[in-house]
Order: structure tokens, then sequence, then C-alpha cells
């Protein structure tokens, strides 16, 4: 197909576990919450059916957790196996929140295999207390990793001569100034993501025609949930415009097809680019990108132009953050809409066509987070280490990346198909009307 | 003493207590792979099920720990070793996938599958084989520098009779460690049809071990002997590991104090791996890392100590939790 060169492939692989990662990874994060706040108000309404919701929760988290877990190893094996030179520079810099990721895997770990195989051993509220853990241990691991690429993001803390990392600053490497705002954006989109997901699943099993009482707790409860998560993921998403403006102006730029640098910066929604870079079809809202990086109309925001050519990001970027913030809208108005028809009690919240709305959304965020990593990612090309080392730089110079990218595919293919034969079968063959039925008839859980 | 040494013992403990735990899992698949074949699931299967259930995730972290531990603490390991490994590490990822997805497909999914038990049987004896050419790799000779490219040398590492002999202590060793530790867990769970059938698998495999224990020994003798007059001096080890394995197996042959004789096995295995590790420094990849010359700087390494530390403090407690309530509780292993 092409030339071998090792680093089109280390990246086309690396993308490839990544991208196959974060579906699990995403689910990994926030389900955990999601559990722990079904278990908790089933033991503060004393209602079994949010017990039996988190029950049914984490049969199917913890299949997804070990694909996680396996593609979480290969991750962290491929990195030294596809960036050798980049890890055997970085590494002077980044062991420290690496190993503090695994520790926070590590206690996740541990309390995961408790809390499901203690439930019915021990007091309910002694139960639930073992997935706090889990939820700790879940977002610790996030935020350690995604302080890991923080750091590639915004490099400090360090001194670099001749090639190699020193008189280092373990602190101000881990908390550098991309590491708030993207730790918050990936906690909080992954809660959401999970949030809707199990919405969707609700929505979906009213939509077959199932009207427990019991879909319908579990979607107010997710739907709830992920409208505060909405909200926040917003919020942050537009400190994270400001940070960009500040630390990354290119990423920015690129995103937003900014060519030269202006003040009263309209924001570039959709349309295409063509060959010889002018922008056909768009909805230019004015003034909106000197207020996303700036939080002013007026304020100046630099443009592509003013960066040396072999510095800026690819320029199709642009697809993916408006893919990405057009998901966020859908998904804070979907969760809006269902709310106040429910409390103001006009319409039907229920209605085929908002449960449809419901179950759509579901995918979308989880195509949201994808979108969001590519422009977050492929938004700092040329750079692995930005302002330091160039990708190519980076990379193995190893034969045979090639085979392998094949190779893992196949295997990725393989995982995921499985992976959702699995829970959907598995909770076809054990469906909650028959749970319901055997809790009602013993009088709620012992 | 000095923070390299410390850094290396770290990652080293990790690497012994993934030699354990993981070789209590791989054995396991292995062996309610073959029970399964021999028509006696059901004495086994569900004790193996029991103890692995809740632990599978967490011994998938040792691995990792000793893998991000490493290249933290010596980047230049990520440099060396990870050009040389492309291929064999991503045979080690594939089966490690396998492994860890079907294991879980099968247990916490609605039926388990032949080819699932098949899959999760063939990688347990098949990862260790692949994880143990990093060791072989380490002694040297394998790797050269050509053109200012680290190369790895293949067809070297096939024809070497020190890299089967390697290959073949991983396997049985991982037979015996975890038929020693089923002969344990089945004692505390008074399965008595279980116990039977894992004790005499434990005594089949300690014999093969011992055997490759010593032909592993005199072939580093062969290959790096350097490296094998260093573990002359540290020949004590070596005696006391033999002298536990001694123990353990007389044990469990007069069918008493399990338990004993499991921490028996880990002594040997202890003594044996220190012993190798000593010798073996201060080697990271004979001759071209050393740990002093290739550590990382003073601050990230006296940090990631410190946070090793702290972690302990956190970890310890939680895996002592996590024993007490399906290791060492007798309601949950006997599966009331």
């Amino acid at each position: 197909m092409f030339e071998y060169d090792p680093v089109i492939y280390s990246r086309a692989l690396m993308t490839l576990t990544f991208v196959f990662h974060i579906i699990f990874a995403t689910v990994g994060v926030g389900v955990p919450v999601m559990i722990a706040l079904a278990e908790w108000t089933g033991i503060r309404r004393n209602d079994p059916h949010y017990t039996l919701m988190a029950r049914r929760w984490t049969r199917g988290y913890v299949i997804s957790v070990a694909v996680g877990v396996v593609t979480g190893t290969a991750l962290g094996l491929q990195i030294n196996l596809l960036w050798p030179n980049f890890m055997r520079i970085a590494g002077q810099a980044i062991g420290l929140p690496m190993f503090l990721e695994i520790f926070a895997f590590f206690f996740e770990a541990i309390f995961l295999g408790i809390y499901m195989y203690t439930w019915g051993r021990f007091k309910p509220i002694v139960h639930f207390l073992f997935i706090i853990p889990v939820v700790i241990g879940a977002s610790a691991s996030a935020l350690f990793i995604t302080l890991v690429n923080s750091f590639m993001n915004a490099p400090q803390g360090f001194e670099f001569v001749n090639g190699i990392i020193g008189n280092v600053e373990p602190l101000s490497i881990m908390f550098n100034p991309a590491s708030s705002t993207k730790v918050s954006h990936v906690l909080v989109s992954a809660y959401l993501t999970s949030a809707f997901i199990l919405a969707a699943i609700a929505a979906y099993a009213l939509l077959r025609g199932k009207n427990h009482i019991y879909y319908k707790k579990a979607l107010k409860m997710t739907l709830f949930a992920a409208l505060v998560f909405a909200f926040s993921t917003f919020l942050i998403g537009d400190l994270s415009g400001k940070y960009l403006s500040k630390y990354q102006p290119e990423k920015l730029a690129a995103g937003e097809w900014h060519f030269d640098t202006s003040r009263q910066a309209p924001l570039i929604v959709g349309g295409i680019l063509t060959d010889n870079n002018e922008i056909k079809y768009a909805l230019k809202l004015p003034f909106a990108l000197s207020v996303l990086a700036h939080g002013n109309p007026n304020a100046e925001v630099l443009g592509l132009n003013d960066f040396p050519a072999d510095e800026i990001p690819p320029l199709w970027i642009h697809y993916t953050f408006d893919a990405m913030v057009v998901i966020g809208m859908y998904l804070t108005l979907i969760p809006l809409l269902f709310l106040l028809v429910y409390l103001l009690r006009k319409g039907n919240p229920y209605s085929k066509l908002m449960l449809w709305a419901i179950v759509v959304g579901g995918p979308l965020a989880m195509f949201a987070i994808e979108y969001g990593w590519i422009y977050a990612e492929v938004g700092r090309q040329p750079w692995i280490l930005r302002g330091y080392m160039k990708t190519p730089e980076g990379a193995t110079t190893s034969e045979h990346v090639d085979v392998l990218f094949y190779v893992f595919v196949v295997l990725y293919a393989v995982l995921g198909i499985t992976c959702i034969r699995v829970i959907t079968k598995m909770f076809k063959s054990n469906p909650t009307e028959d749970e319901l039925e055997a809790i009602e008839s013993e009088g709620g859980f012992k | 003493m000095n923070i390299e040494v410390m850094g290396i013992a770290v990652l080293w403990t990790f690497l012994y207590g993934y030699l354990i735990v993981a070789s209590i899992d791989f054995g396991a698949g292995f062996f309610s792979y073959y029970s399964y074949r021999t028509g006696k699931e059901h004495l086994v299967q569900n004790m193996i099920k029991r103890y692995l259930s809740p632990v599978w995730e967490v011994t998938n972290v040792f691995l990792i720990f000793f893998i991000v531990g490493i290249v933290g603490f010596f980047p230049d390991t990520a440099y060396y070793y990870g050009t040389a490994l492309l291929l064999p590490g991503s045979v080690a990822i594939l089966l490690l996938a396998i492994r860890g997805s079907y294991y879980a497909f099968s247990t916490y999914g609605a039926r388990s599958s032949k080819v699932y038990i098949f899959l999760y049987g063939a990688t347990g004896l098949l990862i260790p084989a692949s994880l143990s050419t990093v060791l072989t790799i380490s002694e040297g000779g394998f790797i050269e520098i050509i053109g200012g490219k680290v190369v790895f040398l293949y067809e070297r590492l096939f024809v070497s009779p020190y890299s089967w002999s390697v290959v073949l202590l991983a396997i049985v060793s991982v037979l015996y460690i975890s038929a020693m530790f089923l002969t344990f867990y089945a004692a505390k769970a008074r399965d008595n049809p279980a116990l039977e059938i894992v004790r005499k698998w434990a005594l089949t495999w300690s014999g093969p071990t011992i055997i490759c224990s010593v032909i592993v020994f005199y072939a580093i003798d062969l290959h790096n002997p350097d490296h094998f007059q260093k573990m002359l001096e540290h020949s004590w080890m070596f005696v006391l590991s033999f002298v536990f394995f001694l123990g353990a197996v007389y044990l469990v042959w007069r069918k008493k104090y399990y338990g004993l004789s499991f921490i028996f096995v880990m002594c040997q295995f202890a003594f044996a791996f220190y012993g190798y590790g000593a010798a073996h420094i201060p080697y990271l990849l004979y001759p071209y890392l050393t740990m002093y010359e290739h550590f990382t700087n003073r601050t990230m390494g006296i940090s990631m100590i410190v946070a090793f530390i702290a972690g302990l403090l956190l970890l310890v407690p939680s895996l002592v939790l996590l024993m007490r309530l399906f290791l060492f509780n007798a309601k949950y292993v006997q599966g009331r």
C-alpha cells in the first residue's frame, strides 16, 4: 500500500490501540460513578430497583473492564515498543505520573474484585463502601495518565540539554498549564458518556415495549446525572479553549481555520476547505472565537499564518472539533428537554421520539470522546513533545510494524465483536423482569 | 543502600510477585483445560474459578507495574528493549489480550464455551514462554548495535540452547507453582476429590522443575560465563532454594502442612530468583546497560521511591483485605 515507513505505521498502530482502548477506558471511568449512585439511591430510598440496577450494571461493567485492562496493558507495552526513542528521553520526566497511574489502577483492581464478590456478605452500607475505592481508583488512574498527556502538550519543569532531560521538578511536570482543563474535561466527559450509554440502554428497553417502572427510574436517574455532567463538560470545554489560545494557539487556530491574526475573530462552524485554503459553506459566528479564546469579543486571536509552516497541525481536525461540540450540545439538550417535559408535566417524556433521541445519544457520546481525542492528539502534530521533539524522532526504527498493525486490527475486531455478543447474551438470557420477580417474591434483597 | 539498588530491588520484587501470582494463574488455565479434556472438570474447575475470579485483574497489574517501573527508573531500557522486542513484545500483548478477555467472557459471561477454555489454557503456557525471552535477552548476545541502530538477532535466539532451556523452565515451573498452590487451596477448601488430583499434578511437575533449573544453571555458564561466575559467589542462595524445594515436596508427599509447603515453594523461587538477580547486577542488558550509568535523574528516582512507599501503605492493607476475604476465608473457599 505505502512504502514501509515505521513512523507512519507506529502512528497508525498507536492510534488503533488508543481509539479502541478509550471506548473501554471511558466506560471504566464513568460507570463506577453511576453504579455508586444507583446503589446509594437504593439504600437511601430503600428501593431494591436501584440496587438491582447497580448489580446489573456491575455485571456488564466487568466485561468491559476486562477488555479495558488488556488494551491498557497493550498501550503500556506499545508505548515502549513503538516509541523507544521518545520514552528514552521523556522517561526521565513522566516516570512518576505513570507509576502513580499503576498504583491507582492496582487499588481499583483490588476493590473491584472485592465489590463484585461480596454482594450479600455484608450489610448494604458496608458493601456500598467498597465501590468508593473503585470510583476513586478509576478516576485517579484517568487523572494520572491524563497528566502524562498534558505534559506532552505543555512540557515544563525540566531543562533540555543536548537531547537529555535534566533538572526535573516532578510536581511542576505533573501540574503544567494543560493539566487542570485536560483532566477535568476527560473525567467529566467520561461520566457524561457513561451516564448517556446507560440512559440509552434504558430507553431502548422502553422502546422495546418493556414498561416496568424499573426502566423509568433508570432513565430518570441517568439523564439527570447526564445533564449535570453535560453542563460541566461544556464549562470546562470553554476553559480548554482559553487554555489553548494561551499555550497552544496553533491547535486552536488549525481547529478553527483561523489564518490571519485578528480581533473580533469569528468561529467557523461546519464548511469545507478548498485546496487553496478557502472556506466554503461554513457558518460564521461573529466574535465567537475571540470569546472562546479570551472571553472578550474584541480580543486578538493568533492566526496560522504567524506560525512556521512545518509546525502547523493538519487542518482537517476542524471537522473533529465541530463534531465534538455539536454532539456535546445534543447531549445537553436532550436530557434538558426530557427533564423539562417530565417536571412540567406537559407532554409525554417517554414518547417514541424522545426515547429514540436518547438511544442515539449513547453511541454519539462515545463518538464525541473519540473526536475530542483525535482533535487533541492530531492537533499537537508535528510534535510528540510540543516544542521539544517531533513525532518522527520518537518512533521506533524496527521493521515489521506494518504486519503488527494488521494483526492488531484483527485482534481488536475479534475482541470488540465478542465483547458485544457476550454482553448482549448475558442480559438477554437473564432479563430484568425475572430478577425483579425474584426480588419481589422474596421481599427485597436480603 | 543507594538509590539505584533500591530502584532495582523494587522492580525485582514486583517481578517476583508477578512470577508467583501469574504462575498460579497461567498454570490454573492449563489445568482447567486439561481437566476439561480428561473429563474431570467438575472436580477442579469450581475451585480454580473461586480463587481466580476476584484476583485475575490484580495479577495483570504486577506486570504493568514492572514495565512502567523499569522505564521510569531506567529510561534507556525503553530504547534498547523497546526497539529490540517489537515482535516478541507484541506477541506477548496479543496472548495477554486474548487470555484476559476470554477469561472474563467465559467467567462472567452467560456461558462458557470450549473455545474460550482452550484459548485460556493454551495462552497460559505460551505467555510465560514469550515473557521469559526478555530474561534471556538480558544476558546479552542477542542484541547488537549496527550503524547506530539496535538490531535484534532472531536467528541466534532461535538456535540458542540457553534460550530454549529458559523457556522450558518457565513452562514447567508455572505448572509446578500452580499445582502446589492449588493443592494448598483444595486442602483449605476441604475439597478432597480435587486435592487428590492437584496433589498428583504438584508431585508430577516437581521433578521436571528441578531438572530444568539445573539445566538452565549450566546453560548460563555456556552462554555468559561472567554471570555464571557471579552466581557461584551467591551459591548459598541456590543451595537454600534447593533445600526449600525438598521441604515443600516432602510435605506434599506426606500430605501435611500444605500451607507451609506453599510458603516453602515461594521461598524456593525467591532465593533462586533473587540469587539470579543479584548475580546479574549491575547489568540490565549485558553489556550495554548498567543500573548505575543508566539510572533516571536523581529527583525523579527519589520521587518514584517516595511514591512507591506511599503506594505500598495503601496497597498492602487492601491486599490483606482481599486475601482475608477470598483466600483465607474458610466460608468463601469452601463455596458456602
